[in-house]
């Protein structure tokens, strides 16, 4: 019965062969350190030793109720997540509806918008270090001539200004983002809506109201889903400006991830049971974001 | 009253003041760039103190020094090696499976791409840290290979994507016509369907390419000699021991983001293609 369907057998192999190189790659270098961080996080191992302890729920427990600097990165990564979802979201927005106009030189306005989230996070984070720079910066040199030298500071290592400098700077990398976004739904919404708002005589700001803030609820709850997805997570243009300094006051999750993965405390273990911690929250966040949002859109649509 | 000339005049203010608006955001986004070169053509003595754009004398001297004993020159080409090969890898290993899961029937295909989708959606920010554990034990850490696997299994899962939505809407009768003709899947999967992918595959590429180029993350957790290093993760060891050579560092910065800036003038359109999908893929 072996030679039933030779023909058959060769083309489900030949199959294989499309899939097989994804698949492998796949499982090995992301689905096999996905799950095995879920068993790290439940062990004290320095990464090196052939022998690991099995400490149970231990690492999350310190995590929870001793770790009193991961919680002050957590908070930093939420006050950094709250300015890029109300001032970062908000300019792109504005910049989307004045590049949404029949108005000249949209294109390049367009063009220099998205050069910030083109750069890398290492550039960006070294250039604004140097602009930002106590001594020889050139916003102090500005603020100077200015004549608003006494605002001039040392932006990043300055306690009182260190966390809101580097939010800012994490804006502009991320505002043109969102416009492209933005403008992208704009640029959706059919024409012949708002002729016939402005038939029927709305104005421009009812227009606004009743036809674009409904229309572009769907692509600001997805901005604001992935500005908080990629906010908690960054860490690399903070890495290249501070470092989590000065004292701890630019600290973020991801950093304190690295820090604890690496000497002189080499806890592999409990850098994934941070991990953890912070990827829960996140899902958490997204879930009840859209969850929100649907039964907002389900409410609208019972209603009409 | 309010003639034409009323709103043809308010018209044209608010024009100007949506104008200045826009160009000073658009001034925001190139000067701290234009600042980075203009500090990268100062001299150490002159940085601190020549605030100008334009600085009287071109110092280039820092860009030889850069490229040559600050081993620009190794880390650029060593960039240039991780961003090709990892590229090309994503695009033949991706297309391969994106024909598979639109084309071909074999079992596990649904939860397969699911798998692959869900990858994309969940964040899971310590994952690096057991991929670190595993690259040392397939002795992969510190080589280059082992980078670029890395990066390719990041570029599969959004490649996977765009490719298989295309092919899905890819009407099959040519297809159909090269089987009858006699040839292999393989065959038609190169000869046929790849050329006509080719809209979307410069998606894949410019957007897989911009990605690999700035990557820092798995470079810093996977090298250690600094021979292998691109050139995001030399960029800081480099401001490491250099702590306050400036201008050297601005040229080394200007280095590293030249091809990208010129990439993305160049090919923008694939660029902002590429972003939007990943943004809405879910």
């Amino acid at each position: 019965m072996i030679p039933l369907c030779p023909m058959k057998l060769k083309s489900s192999l030949e199959n294989y062969v499309f899939i097989l190189p994804a698949a492998l790659i796949f499982v090995i270098f992301y689905l096999i350190p996905f799950t095995w961080v879920f068993h790290l996080g439940l062990y004290e191992w320095d990464g090196i030793s052939p022998t690991r302890v099995f400490v149970g729920l231990a690492n999350f427990k310190e995590i929870l109720f001793e770790d009193r600097i991961w919680w002050a990165s957590m908070r930093n990564a939420g006050y950094i997540t709250f300015i890029a979802l109300t001032l970062q979201n908000a300019l792109a927005f504005m910049l989307a509806l004045a590049c949404d106009r029949q108005i000249r030189l949209k294109n390049f306005y367009r063009v220099l918008f998205f050069i910030p989230p083109v750069l890398s996070e290492v550039v960006v984070g070294l250039v604004w270090q140097w602009i930002l720079d106590g001594n020889y910066g050139l916003l102090n040199s500005w603020l100077t001539s200015a004549g608003f030298g006494s605002l001039a500071r040392s932006w990043l290592s300055d306690p009182a200004t260190a966390l809101t400098t580097v939010a800012i700077v994490h804006c502009w990398k991320g505002f043109g983002w969102g416009f492209l976004l933005f403008l992208a739904g704009l640029q959706m919404i059919p024409r012949e809506l708002y002729e016939a708002a402005r038939a029927d005589g709305a104005n421009g700001w009812s227009c606004f109201k009743h036809i674009t803030l409904p229309l572009m609820m769907p692509v600001a709850v997805l901005v604001a889903v992935l500005t908080i997805l990629g906010t908690m997570t960054g860490f690399i243009m903070i890495h290249a400006m501070t470092n989590g300094g000065p004292a701890y006051h630019t600290q973020v999750p991801v950093l304190r991830i690295l820090a604890s993965m690496m000497p002189p405390f080499s806890r592999f273990g409990y850098a994934c049971s941070q991990g953890i911690s912070v990827g829960f929250v996140l899902v958490a966040l997204s879930f009840i974001q859209y969850r929100f949002f649907l039964l907002r859109r389900d409410s609208a649509q019972e209603d009409t | 009253m309010r003639t034409r000339w009323f709103y043809k005049i308010q018209r044209i203010g608010i024009d100007t003041l949506i104008h200045l608006f826009l160009i000073a955001v658009s001034a925001s986004c190139i000067l701290p760039l234009g600042w980075m070169v203009s500090s990268s053509l100062k001299t150490q003595e002159t940085v601190f103190a020549d605030m100008s754009f334009l600085p009287r004398e071109l110092h280039f001297a820092n860009y030889i020094l850069a490229w040559q004993e600050g081993g620009f020159g190794r880390y650029f080409l060593n960039s240039i090696v991780y961003t090709v090969s990892a590229v090309i890898g994503i695009v033949v290993v991706a297309s391969l499976a994106a024909y598979a899961f639109s084309r071909l029937r074999f079992p596990g295909r649904k939860i397969l791409f699911v798998m692959f989708v869900a990858a994309m959606m969940i964040p899971l920010p310590g994952s690096f840290v057991a991929l670190y554990v595993l690259l040392n034990k397939l002795h992969l850490r510190n080589t280059a290979l082992g980078y670029i696997l890395c990066m390719i299994s990041v570029g599969l899962s959004m490649s996977i994507f765009l490719l298989k939505t295309f092919f899905d809407k890819l009407p099959r009768e040519l297809e159909d016509a090269a089987r009858i003709d006699g040839a292999s899947k393989l065959g038609i999967w190169w000869h046929v369907a790849m050329p006509l992918a080719r809209p979307v595959l410069a998606v894949v590429v410019v957007f897989n390419a911009l990605n690999v180029w700035n990557e820092y993350v798995l470079a810093l957790i996977i090298f250690d000699s600094k021979a292998l290093m691109p050139l995001q993760r030399a960029l800081m060891v480099f401001r490491g021991e250099y702590l306050t050579n400036y201008p050297l560092l601005m040229a080394g910065l200007t280095i590293t983001a030249l091809p990208i800036i010129l990439l993305y003038l160049l090919m923008q359109k694939y660029i902002v293609k590429g972003v939007t999908a990943q943004a809405t893929f879910g």
